[in-house]
């Protein structure tokens, strides 16, 4: 991998670092509502796997979905205004941060409900085989996923009609505080080889081997192969939403966090770099994060009159809740 | 029946971003789709295997793509099954997106309602939880609205649920009169004039109150108002109905229960000038329809309650 390229997996897993810890105190102090599932710590598989995607290809994202966007080439200006709930935000404050996306880069929708992706992904790569111009889908999903019915549906569909999607299953051992042994039997990569996909697991904390591998796999199904499956080891650093993290929940030993953040993939990347690109890239993330909540926080917010604004594409008269 | 398989091929010929999918759609086991994988291909008409949370959604994607699936769903039950991926995902996402997104998707149930002997799991009515939901939602009652209401839903920019009775998918009292109009949806229809009672009838309930207002005929003049598409509600048209004759008996498939008729029920005693107390017509509270035919009967509302609503409202 020449450094260039190395510098630029850098440049987007700090970004998606710097994004994600300043959201995580605008959430606990209240200014971003509701709650951020942040993605601290994964950042190399968002990153890994984007890096092998174009802007012609799709993605469908999670409910921990802010990397995937920004790795993606989302604006992070656009989604911090999402976050905010402002009019300058890819979805004019109607999403929040578990559906925040920017349709225009090809990304099919952050989602809220786990496992809910891959179905709506393989949709997409039907579309996108008939098109006939070798574009993909990528299908991000945790290991909780692994348990949704929907989404093993998805994987025999894919399989049977020889779609182009990678489903990509970012393994961090736990949903919510259920640890990955006590919610899923056999392994996640073994499952969707049953399905007779070609079925890779990566350390999702070495962004060049998540990169190497999802090439290979995406090659494959750019060729017309079928779906293909890549599991990726990997842990988030924090709790797993911002208001578990402000109550100080903490379901998981302790020791296993401090080893697991030992491993940290934008400090183990740094390292390759050197300390003096780390710094600049640092420096110019950091301004460009800086620059993200000056615009975000002066963004207009929208009118509670058009709360209900975009229910519907076309038309359909929808009644008040009091008539008097 | 026939009359919905004219409307799918007409639409499937007119825009080749319709596609269909679903269980023996290729072979059009359900009468509905048949003609149309020998017509169209295997690229537009997709016999699934029997994973319909994972089809409907891959509905929903295939939609965000540009392209109008018609999902048709082989039990009107099945709806239970993918109601997520309809309410949750599907209708959400315009809203949830800031308007960046359209998904139009057909969701039909082509035999919706009691089918006499198929008990339990095959006989509800589930329109009124669509609506709940806001769900764009059609109940023909015509074999021509059918067509049309049809046509209309494959164009419609949102998704829409289409429920065609099975008491009239299997009935030839009405003939497919080859009508080829577009109904658009949202707009009742004035079946029957009248300025005694207005009863509102959905789906095989048209022609249930038809045959009860022409019996009645010598002693009172009933006005029916077919609403088409149960949500959008056409209020504006039943308003205007109501505020004549000044009497409501609705007539409704749903359970009892927060059904379509208690909206209706409702909305007139909230907004409509009323010299009565509007009635409904429907199924008890939860109903589960029973196998034995008497039982079954005993449960779908029918033509002698509807006579004794009305008369009960009248004071006859
Ligand atoms: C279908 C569904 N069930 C439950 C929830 C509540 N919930 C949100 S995230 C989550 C855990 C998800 O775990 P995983 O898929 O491993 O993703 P991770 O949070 O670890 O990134 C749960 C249970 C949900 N959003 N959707
Ligand atoms: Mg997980």
């Amino acid at each position: 991998m020449t450094r260039e390229h190395q510098m630029a997996l850098y440049r987007s897993m700090k970004l998606i670092r710097e994004f994600e810890e300043r959201c995580l105190d605008m959430a606990i102090a209240g200014e971003i509502i509701g709650g951020i599932h942040p993605y601290i710590g994964q950042e190399a598989v968002a990153v890994g796997v984007c890096s092998q995607l174009t802007e012609r290809d799709f993605i469908t994202s999670t409910h921990r979905g802010h990397g995937h966007v920004l790795a993606k080439g989302a604006d992070p200006r656009r989604l911090l205004a999402e976050l905010l709930g402002t009019l300058e935000g890819f979805n004019k404050g109607r999403g929040g941060s578990m559906h925040a996306a920017d349709m225009k880069l090809g990304i099919l929708g952050a989602n809220g409900i786990v496992g809910a992706g891959g179905a709506i992904g393989s949709g997409a790569a039907w579309v996108a085989k008939a098109r006939g111009n070798s574009e993909v889908v990528v299908s991000f999903f945790g290991d909780g996923a692994m348990s949704q019915g929907v989404l093993l549906e998805a994987f025999n569909l894919a399989a049977i009609w020889s779609l182009p999607i990678l489903f990509v299953c970012e393994n961090n051992m736990y949903a919510t505080s259920l640890k990955l042994e006590s919610g899923l039997a056999g392994s996640a990569a073994r499952r969707a080889e049953g399905f007779g996909m070609v079925a890779r697991t990566v350390d999702g904390m070495d962004v060049e081997a998540v990169a190497d591998v999802t090439g290979e796999l995406i090659q494959r199904c750019r060729e017309g192969k079928g779906p293909a499956f890549l599991e990726c080891s990997t842990y988030r650093f924090f709790g797993h939403h911002s208001v578990l993290e402000l109550l100080g929940v903490e379901f998981r030993d302790p020791d296993e966090v401090v080893r697991w953040r030992e491993r940290d993939p934008i400090v183990a990347l740094g390292a390759k770099l050197g300390d003096d690109v780390v710094a600049e890239i640092d420096e110019a993330v950091k301004g460009t994060i800086d620059e993200a909540v000056e615009f975000a926080k002066n963004a207009p917010s929208p009118d509670p009159k058009d709360a209900l604004m975009y229910l519907y594409s076309g038309t359909a008269a929808v009644r008040p809740g009091v008539i008097l | 029946m026939h009359a919905m398989n004219r409307a799918l091929h007409a639409e499937m010929a007119a825009d080749e971003d319709v596609l269909l999918l679903g269980e023996d759609v290729g072979v059009g086991a359900s009468g509905v789709t048949s003609g149309l994988l020998p017509r169209f291909g295997r690229e537009r008409v997709l016999d699934t295997p029997l994973s319909e949370q994972a089809f409907t959604s891959f509905g929903t994607g295939a939609a965000m793509m540009g392209k109008k699936p018609v999902i048709e769903f082989q039990i009107s039950t099945l709806i239970y099954l993918v109601f997520e991926q309809i309410v949750n995902q599907a209708h959400k996402f315009s809203l949830m997106t800031g308007g960046q997104v359209s998904v139009p998707v057909t969701y039909l149930v082509a035999g919706s309602g009691s089918r006499s002997g198929w008990a339990g799991q095959h006989s509800d009515s589930p329109y009124s939880l669509l609506a709940q939901a806001g769900i764009k939602t059609v109940v023909p009652g015509t074999p021509a609205d059918a067509y049309g209401l049809f046509r209309s839903a494959i164009r419609d920019p949102d998704p829409v649920a289409v429920f065609a009775p099975s008491a009239l998918l299997e009935s030839t009292a009405v003939p497919d009169s080859g009508a080829e109009e577009i109904v658009p949806l949202g707009e009742a229809n004035v079946l029957r004039e009248g300025g005694d009672l207005t009863v509102v009838a959905v789906g095989q309930h048209v022609g249930t109150a038809l045959e009860v207002a022409d019996s009645l005929s010598d002693r009172v003049d009933i006005e029916i108002v077919d609403p088409r598409t149960v949500y959008p509600f056409d209020w504006d048209c039943l308003r205007k109905s109501v505020n004549k004759t000044g009497r409501l008996v609705v007539i409704d498939d749903s359970n009892r229960m927060c059904g379509l008729g208690a909206e209706i029920v409702a909305t007139a005693a909230e907004e409509f000038d009323l010299v009565a107390p509007p009635r409904r017509v429907c199924r008890p509270d939860g109903t589960v329809i029973p196998y034995a035919l008497a039982l079954d009967k005993a449960l779908v509302p029918g033509p002698e309650q509807l006579m004794q609503a009305i008369s009960a409202t009248l004071k006859l």
